[in-house]
């Protein structure tokens, strides 16, 4: 280290590395010339848990991974059981679970709009954010009673019959959302100073982002159309018409169209969802105890921030011998020390906004 | 002993009235500043669609008492490596230099709150500028990374900004011609025309330089929040903290003085010189009086008694002042020969009136663009302040002398002289947008030449 370098260290009590993240940052005056994450504070051994389990034990667990999607993270711990114990859920329970997953992405979003904008200094936009995703967190209240960490949805199907006015409660929002999101842009989109902020701001290009394993948005801002919901469709995704926004350069500005617009195509999926729910059973024929025959599979589906796929190995006993967990934030996370050189330290923050990580998640 | 017991005497007699008002500014800047901060939070809570502080007192109206009785018994920490008296010192000289910086300022023809110098303002952007020892010394002195960055980044700020705002300055003082504070509004009432018109960019420039000067967002990078935690302020706790906070809001006041002594009239009301629109006089004793009925209809609303006899005391403290706001334009109306009598009066207690009026919707300005806007990057603000703000303000300094000349050699006075400031202000925004184009092809000359060395190292 020489005489003219500075390390810092930011977290993990920090009020914009979103949550217990530790970044030590050397720095030339204002300038990142080195970044090293520093992770862990959160490790809680999910995985090591889930040896300890039963099948339907361990569902509740992958809720507290990433906490501010939890819907979507029980929808790929269920449907990858599902293909382990080689049974489909029905059409009905598929359906429910894409509206709810497609709310829960918008929630995840709106999160992540807020505390990026937050980062940034713009105070206001979090607090309209919250408000559309407290709208979202009611009707997951409503339909199984818990708003964070839902466990909404059961192996070989639902847990719950969908409750009377989830339609319309459904399509109020997103009768709602679609002038609400147009209010956000109207304060960030064009404004000079957020461009200023986020234009140019971590760029990755698209054979970085490849070989970083980064996935979701991220992915799609440097301009790679890889989304799960095309590429292995799951749920009831194939039934619906919706685009994959991409971005061009890969920088912040991108990363924050992107998630806009892929906020809006949520909208979309959900009133077409909405407008056609199938009646039938909710759950498949599934046991009361769960053995699956001995084997291997990997499930991933798109969450909100990125693939999120479970490597589950059976010995065919009633616990999985070992589970994996892909978490798209820990995997994220490793391109930022690219985003970051060279540029100062207001931006480190924005990128670790843009990232849109959860140390729950990252640590699990 | 009898001959010092004497000077002393001798002194008091000489300046017991800035004294006074000197004590006076010291016991209740802290109130003011404490009900600025709720006004704050109930306005940003008011765009942020919600309530806002609601639980001390009706409507959260007690909520500065108790957060300052809260600050007041914290534990006071002084870090373990920090040089102790710097880290006593510089909050004090901090809140010290704003304190003293109000001396300069006159808040009605009446009311100088201390001595009337010929050099005011001179005095209070000099004394204000002080300040930023207090901040620059406690960043250093708290021995921690963030506090010194958060310093670096205020000293540069400062030294960029405040050479805006005083060509800023220096362009409407061109029209008075003098440093003191009344003279320069008396020039105004005598032009009968208010200089934020006669030198709108110069305005726009000080506007712009002074936000960043008070470090309130969006050139809030001393104390960037998300970046550096609380800037030069994250190791102070306490009461040396709420000091710092004082002088935040000190120094808005302040540099919304100087805003409004040289450029919205002073205490001078809209129109001072137009005789049909006098009616205007009566618009803020009926506007204390609306107030008034509403909190009358609001105690209802009330949940507690104490709440409810709160509201009405408000309501009674409103009507008060309306009345005392009243009684200087009314009692003429009644009695004409009271005119004379009354005139002092008047002069005071509605120049009081309209100059608060007028900090408080700078001040508004400033919280207005808090809530709304994004805060810019270190070397953006930078660029903003040397690239922009300096070239434009010396040049309309220039632009701005030469409206004078030409005013004087048509003999213009008055409303006649925008004939020539208009186009000198025209030009200067001409000039304004060509520094924009240039700055713009130097950035797409350097993009191209020399691409970004990002990944570096």
């Amino acid at each position: 280290m020489g005489a003219d370098e500075l390390v810092i260290n930011m977290g993990p009590q920090h009020p914009s590395t979103h949550g217990v993240l530790r970044v030590k940052l050397k720095l030339d005056g204002e300038r990142v010339i080195g970044s090293e994450c520093i992770i862990g504070y959160l490790h809680r051994g999910v995985e090591k848990i889930a040896e300890n389990r039963t099948y339907q034990q361990f569902a509740p667990y992958v809720d507290r991974m990433d906490y501010v999607a939890a819907v979507s993270s029980g929808l790929g711990y269920c449907e990858a059981v599902e293909k382990l114990l080689l049974v489909e859920a029905p059409l009905r329970a598929r359906v429910i679970r894409t509206i709810l997953t497609e709310l829960q992405r918008i929630a995840s979003h709106l999160l992540w709009l807020g505390t990026h904008a937050l980062d940034i200094g713009a105070l206001t936009p979090l607090f309209y954010c919250f408000r559309e995703r407290e709208e979202i967190l009611k009707i997951f209240e409503k339909y199984c009673g818990a708003r964070l960490t839902t466990h909404a949805f059961r192996i070989g199907g639902l847990q719950y019959e969908a409750y009377d006015t989830l339609e319309k409660d459904v399509e109020r929002f997103c009768k709602d959302f679609e002038s609400r999101i147009s209010e956000y842009e109207t304060l960030l989109t064009q404004n000079r100073i957020w461009i200023g902020r986020t234009k140019g701001v971590g760029i990755l290009t698209a054979e970085d982002a490849i070989a970083f394993g980064v996935t979701g948005p991220v992915l799609r801002a440097s301009g790679v159309k890889w989304d799960i919901r095309k590429a292995a469709p799951y749920a009831a995704y194939n039934q619906y018409k919706f685009e994959i926004p991409v971005g061009t350069t890969g920088d912040t500005y991108d990363r924050y169209l992107v998630r806009m617009e892929e906020m809006r195509q949520s909208r979309l999926i959900c009133l077409q969802a909405i407008e056609n729910i199938p009646s039938g059973p909710i759950l498949a024929k599934v046991g009361k105890v769960l053995k699956p025959p001995p084997g291997e599979v990997y499930h991933a589906i798109e969450a909100p921030k990125g693939e999120i796929g479970y490597y589950i190995v059976s010995d065919g006993t009633v616990m999985p011998y070992r589970v994996h967990i892909r978490p798209p934030s820990f995997i994220n996370l490793q391109a930022f020390d690219r985003m970051v050189r060279g540029h100062l330290v207001a931006d480190v923050v924005a990128i670790i906004g843009t990232i849109d990580i959860v140390l729950g998640e990252v640590d699990r | 002993m009898n001959a010092t017991l004497q000077a002393t005497l001798e002194f008091l007699k000489l300046y017991w009235a800035p004294l006074l008002c000197g004590v006076a500014v010291v016991a209740i800047l802290p109130l003011i500043v404490g009900y600025i901060v709720l006004v704050e939070r109930k306005i940003m809570a008011d765009m942020q669609a919600r309530l806002g502080p609601m639980r001390v007192g009706p409507h959260g109206l007690l909520q500065p008492i108790a957060d300052a009785v809260k600050l007041l018994i914290k534990e006071d920490i002084i870090p373990e490596h920090a040089d102790k008296l710097v880290f006593w010192l510089a909050p004090v000289l901090s809140v010290g230099a704003g304190l003293l910086s109000l001396a300069g300022l006159a808040i009605g023809p009446a009311f100088q709150i201390a001595q009337d110098i010929n050099i005011g303002i001179l005095f209070v952007v000099g004394i204000s500028a002080l300040g930023i020892f207090g901040i620059v010394l406690g960043g250093w002195a708290s021995n921690s990374h963030y506090s010194l960055m958060g310093a670096l980044r205020s000293s540069a700020q400062l030294v960029s900004y405040e050479t805006a705002a005083g060509m800023a300055l220096v362009s409407a003082l061109l029209f008075t011609g003098t440093l003191n504070v009344k003279s320069i509004v008396e020039a105004q009432s005598k032009e009968g025309i208010w200089f934020v018109l006669l030198a709108p960019v110069a305005f726009f420039t000080y506007l712009v330089a002074s936000i960043a000067e008070t470090n309130r967002a969006p050139f809030d990078l001393p104390e960037a929040e998300s970046e550096l935690v609380a800037g030069y302020m994250t190791e102070f706790s306490g009461f040396r903290w709420s000091l710092y906070f004082l002088a935040e809001y000190t120094n808005m006041i302040v540099v919304a003085s100087v805003a409004t002594t040289l450029f919205l009239g002073g205490w001078l009301r809209p129109f001072a010189g137009v005789s049909w629109l006098n009616f205007l006089d009566f618009v803020p004793p009926l506007v204390l009086i609306a107030i008034g009925a509403y909190c009358v209809l609001r105690v209802t609303k009330q949940p507690t008694r104490v709440q409810q006899l709160f509201m009405l005391a408000v309501a009674g403290l409103c009507f008060v002042v309306a009345l005392v706001l009243a009684a200087p334009v009314v009692l003429p109306v009644i009695k004409p020969s009271l005119r004379e009598a009354v005139a002092p009066f008047y002069a005071g207690i509605h120049g009081g009136f309209w100059f608060i009026f007028k900090v408080s919707l700078y001040i508004y300005f400033f919280m207005w663009l808090r809530f709304t806007i994004p805060r810019y990057r270190f070397d953006q603000l930078m660029r903003l302040g040397w690239h922009f703000l300096i070239p434009l303000s010396i040049i309309n300094v220039l632009l701005v002398g030469v409206a004078l000349i030409a005013g004087a050699y048509f003999q213009l006075h008055g409303w006649g002289l925008l004939l020539v400031t208009t186009p000198a202000a025209i030009l200067a925004l001409v000039a304004a947008f060509l520094i924009l184009a240039i700055e713009k092809q130097h950035d797409a000359r350097q993009e191209q030449t020399a691409p970004s060395d990002f990944y570096a190292g």
